[in-house]
């Protein structure tokens, strides 16, 4: 019984543990634990599902909303239009690029041949020059067959009047497609903002971690800097730059990019104050670790704890930004699929609804995804909370 | 005599990831009025958790059973408000760390008048005059200008006196205390023991004391039951567990003594480390650009000589700057003053020519929790060092010596790839042990390797340090403030107080005849509490 060197055979519930440790020997116990406790939060394993899903699918827009068929059949020989972009000499025409929305191109394809068409005949700039009524037009399920084709030149009759030409979710006010200006305006949201999101965090991480394990004079400098330059007005330089530089998405990149990294840098360096007086660090130099070591191997996977728990509403407040400088007109180029200009369009057209609830359904169920994402990475941080 | 306190095949479990724990398994006790009752017993062994389920402090992960009946009602099913009557009042408790549970917010008055004004209901003018009587009978020193102290202002035993002052302001019938002298040193410590035994003998009170240390119950309690894996295997009065231990735990708890001889003496051996005037200064700044107006002296003009093969012991109590000198011996934190390596002058080195030597000066430290990654494989954590200073050791022959360091210290090699969370913490500072040895240093810092395990663990990792001793010709520089392992360890002693050696000499000399006051105070409240038969097995070993 405990004649066995008690205090040695560790605790009682070892064995089990250790069991299925040997299992899964990819992962260390405390990050299976964390996928377990993510796990169980519910609400947050089925966001994140639901985001990813629709980020997969808004990767493939192509494939769902745009004025070329995927794949087109023409006198024996298949052609892929979607990734290849063909003259329209070669379907007898004259331009660089071909229109295969036009008449005389779709009939002479069809005739030798055949298209498959995405779901939705439009891309995200391309203008209906066939709507019943002006632009902005309401949703093609509100008006009978006899309105919504009335804009076709044969009427009911017109080849053009089908599924795949209407508007689910109305135009906008040049007469693009919102469906497809959606689907492109996520896809551009949600990469700008993980791109953001990386970049920033890695620069803030960097700095951070500088400016908390070597303390003193660095710790200093960093931190009088980091005051300064958080003082700046950022929407006004915004502004400055933006009349200067044609914005882009990697010059608006650039610029916010510029001011967010300042945001986990404060978090960092506490993590890292903290840790560079813990034991295993003392013990680290005692053995001649190099501080790049240390830094690296002993104190990041601490501080990253921190970094990961905030990393969804990072990214959520990168989507807000963006969306709120093209809501301004201070964000991408004019023409660019885009939620913020989505929701300025509502705005100015309050005649026509579907804007403003496209735009505001869009936005706020991406973030209410993303801040479900963080409450559920953030639980399954928690050293207080058990898996059962 | 009516019973005060009974408790009926209690048993607590609590909810963890990977099921059900439990930590107290069928436990029955009773306490009657006036007597002290010790629960003795090692750590995980379910003790807290009895003394936490009394007044229901456990967390809401735990299930407890069974009937806890304190004068005929049960707690356990007691409803909060009724709970809350007893609570301060009928039953308090006091807590093992006194630097956290007291808030940092509040004055000493503040913090006991609390208890007064929630049970009592007394006005501030009543309650601060009651406050000041029972500051001043728990003994704090310059009791009335103490009260508007906040606790960051006292010192440990002060605090810990501020915690019973609170824990007797109403008077209770039960004190708990839950190892309540574990956090101070060895000097407080005996006066503490000292003081509750005398307030409860005035006071009448019955007491549950839980300890893991049965030397020092034998002073202290009436009835000692000691504890294991959730269960109490013996039950007695304190001086037939003492004399007559049935128990086989018992008896390996009793026989837990480090014991040993350690390496002997020879003032021949050639020095591995030395010191000469050696100063850690601390700045204290003040003021608006930072002057400096004075210091801490935290290691001031310490002069040493370590001996190749031989322990030297660093003695003292918290604060003294026994641990800032190791970690200034390995150049860890900046220092004024000769230090020699194997008689090569080592402060001037460069920190990275600093690099080349450690793997000839290694350190283990005290907490085997905190000084091993929490992310590293038990591989990488004793390989760390093979790769700086072995680097083109090929990943088997790494792997061989990471396990052949593991063997050595009573590891099974297969354990490599763990986790350290699933260790104890023995066997942790076995890893953090393999860690220093692997790169077969010549000259170890051990800083208060053991003070953190169980008594018996303790015993263990003592011979280990010694065998590995013997084995390898190491030169140890042994600093703790335990001096029943320093017996059994050093072969020469150095006592610390306040960052200045106040006695130096072979270890023999320094136990058997301490020249200053401070070696004999430090020497009786450490030694006067182990029982006399092991006291003297241990000296006369000493002068083999």
């Amino acid at each position: 019984m405990i004649g066995a060197a008690p205090g040695f055979g560790g605790p009682a519930w070892a064995p089990a543990d250790l069991a299925t440790a040997s299992s899964a020997q990819r992962f260390s116990p405390m990050t299976r634990r964390r996928i377990l406790l993510f796990l169980a939060n519910k609400r947050g394993v089925w966001s994140l599902g639901i985001f990813l899903v629709l980020f997969v699918v808004s990767l493939g827009s192509e494939f769902f909303a745009s004025d070329r068929p995927i794949i087109a059949s023409y006198k024996g020989e298949i052609l892929f239009p979607i990734f290849v972009n063909y003259p329209e000499s070669k379907f007898g025409g004259f331009l660089a690029t071909t229109n295969y929305r036009d008449p005389v191109n779709r009939d002479e394809i069809n005739s030798h041949g055949w298209m498959l068409w995405p779901p939705i005949h439009f891309s995200y700039d391309t203008i209906d020059n066939n709507l019943p009524v002006s632009a902005p037009a309401p949703p093609s399920w509100t008006m009978g067959v006899e309105q919504r084709c009335s804009g076709y030149a044969q009427g009911v009759g017109d080849p053009d009047c089908i599924i795949g030409n209407m508007h689910w979710l109305g135009t906008d006010d040049q007469g693009r497609d919102v469906v497809a200006r959606v689907f492109y305006g996520y896809r551009i949201s949600v990469l700008f903002g993980l791109v953001l999101t990386v970049l920033s965090s890695a620069i803030g991480v960097t700095v951070g971690a500088v400016s908390g394990y070597f303390g003193g004079w660095t710790d200093l400098l960093i931190q009088r800097f980091i005051e300064i330059w958080t003082s700046v007005p950022q929407l006004y330089l915004l502004l400055i730059i933006a009349s200067v530089l044609a914005p882009s998405f990697w010059s608006l990149l650039g610029i916010l990019l510029a001011f967010a990294w300042v945001g986990l840098v404060g978090l960092v360096r506490a993590e890292f104050l903290r840790g560079r007086n813990l034991e295993f660090v003392a013990a680290a130099k005692a053995l001649g670790v190099d501080s790049f070591t240390i830094i690296w191997r002993h104190l990041l996977p601490n501080a990253l704890v921190a970094t990961i728990t905030f990393l969804p509403f990072i990214l959520g407040g990168s989507v807000t930004t963006l969306t709120a400088l093209d809501f301004l007109g201070f964000g991408l180029p004019v023409g660019s699929p885009s939620l913020g200009e989505l929701v300025a369009q509502g705005k100015e057209n309050l005649e026509a609804p579907w804007l403003a609830l496209t735009g505001f359904f869009t936005i706020s169920i991406m973030l209410s995804l993303l801040v479900f994402i963080g409450e559920a990475v953030r639980d399954a941080f928690d050293p207080r909370r058990s898996v059962r | 005599m009516t019973v005060l306190l009974e408790i009926e095949n209690l048993h607590v479990a609590f909810e963890v990831d990977s099921g059900r724990l439990a930590a107290v398994r069928g436990l029955s006790l009773s306490i009657q009025p006036g007597e002290t009752l010790a629960l003795v017993g090692e750590s995980g062994s379910g003790k807290s958790a009895t003394a936490a389920s009394i007044l229901r402090l456990l967390p809401a992960s735990a299930h407890v059973e069974g009937r806890i009946l304190f004068k005929g009602g049960d707690l356990v099913v007691a409803r909060d408000a009724e709970l809350r009557r007893i609570r301060g009042d009928r039953i308090s408790m006091i807590f093992q760390e006194p630097m956290s549970s007291l808030n940092p917010l509040h004055t000493v008055e503040h913090q006991v008048s609390e208890v007064l004004s929630i049970h009592r209901g007394m006005r501030r003018a009543t309650a601060r005059a009651r406050t000041l009587e029972l500051l001043q009978q728990v003994g704090l020193a310059d009791a009335a200008n103490r009260l508007d102290s906040y606790p960051h202002q006292l010192s440990g035993g002060q605090r810990q006196r501020v915690m019973i002052a609170m824990a007797l302001a109403n008077e209770p019938d039960l004190l708990i205390a839950d190892e309540p002298t574990t956090a101070l040193d060895v000097t407080v410590q005996a006066q503490i023991l000292a003081l509750l035994k005398s307030l409860q003998a005035r006071m009448g009170m019955a007491m549950l004391f839980i300890t893991h240390d049965l030397g020092i119950v034998r002073d202290v309690a009436d009835t000692v039951c000691v504890m294991t894996e959730g269960r109490i295997v013996e039950r007695g009065p304190v001086a037939t567990i003492f004399s007559h231990p049935q128990h086989e735990y018992t008896r390996h708890l009793l026989a837990a003594e480090p014991k040993g001889v350690p390496p002997v003496v020879d003032l021949n051996a050639p020095i591995v480390v030395s010191a000469e005037g050696l100063r850690v200064w601390f700045p204290i700044k003040r003021g608006l650009f930072r002057r400096t107006v004075a210091h801490v002296r935290a290691v001031d003009d310490v002069t040493l000589n370590v001996r190749a093969g031989q322990t030297l012991g660093v003695v003292g109590e918290s604060g003294s700057g026994k641990t800032t000198l190791g970690r200034a011996l390995l150049r860890l934190v900046s220092s004024r003053g000769r230090i020699a390596f194997l008689g090569d002058d080592i402060q001037t080195r460069s920190w990275r020519a600093m690099r080349p030597l450690r793997k000839n000066m290694q350190i283990v430290f005290q907490d085997p929790y905190g000084s091993l990654s929490p992310r590293m494989s038990v591989a990488d954590i004793v390989g760390e060092g093979l790769k700086v200073h072995v680097p083109d050791l090929s990943p088997q022959d790494r792997r061989s010596r990471i396990e052949a360091a593991l063997r050595d210290v009573g590891l099974d090699p297969s354990t490599a790839d763990r986790y350290p969370h699933e260790f104890s913490g023995g066997q942790r500072q076995r890893i953090a042990i393999a860690r220093a040895m692997v790169l077969e240093p010549q000259f170890v810092v051990l800083d208060e390797p053991t003070s953190s395990l169980d008594m018996t663990v303790q015993a263990q990792v003592v011979d280990l340090l010694r065998q590995l001793q013997r084995r390898r010709g190491l030169t140890y520089l042994f600093i703790s403030h335990d001096l029943r392992v320093v017996r059994a360890l050093a072969s020469e002693v150095l006592v610390m107080k306040d960052g200045k050696i106040v006695e130096a000499g072979p270890a023999q000399d320094i136990f058997e005849r301490p020249r200053t006051d401070y070696t004999k105070a430090l020497l009786a409240a450490a030694l006067k509490t182990a029982a006399p038969a092991v006291l003297n097995s241990g000296l006369n070993s000493g002068e083999a």
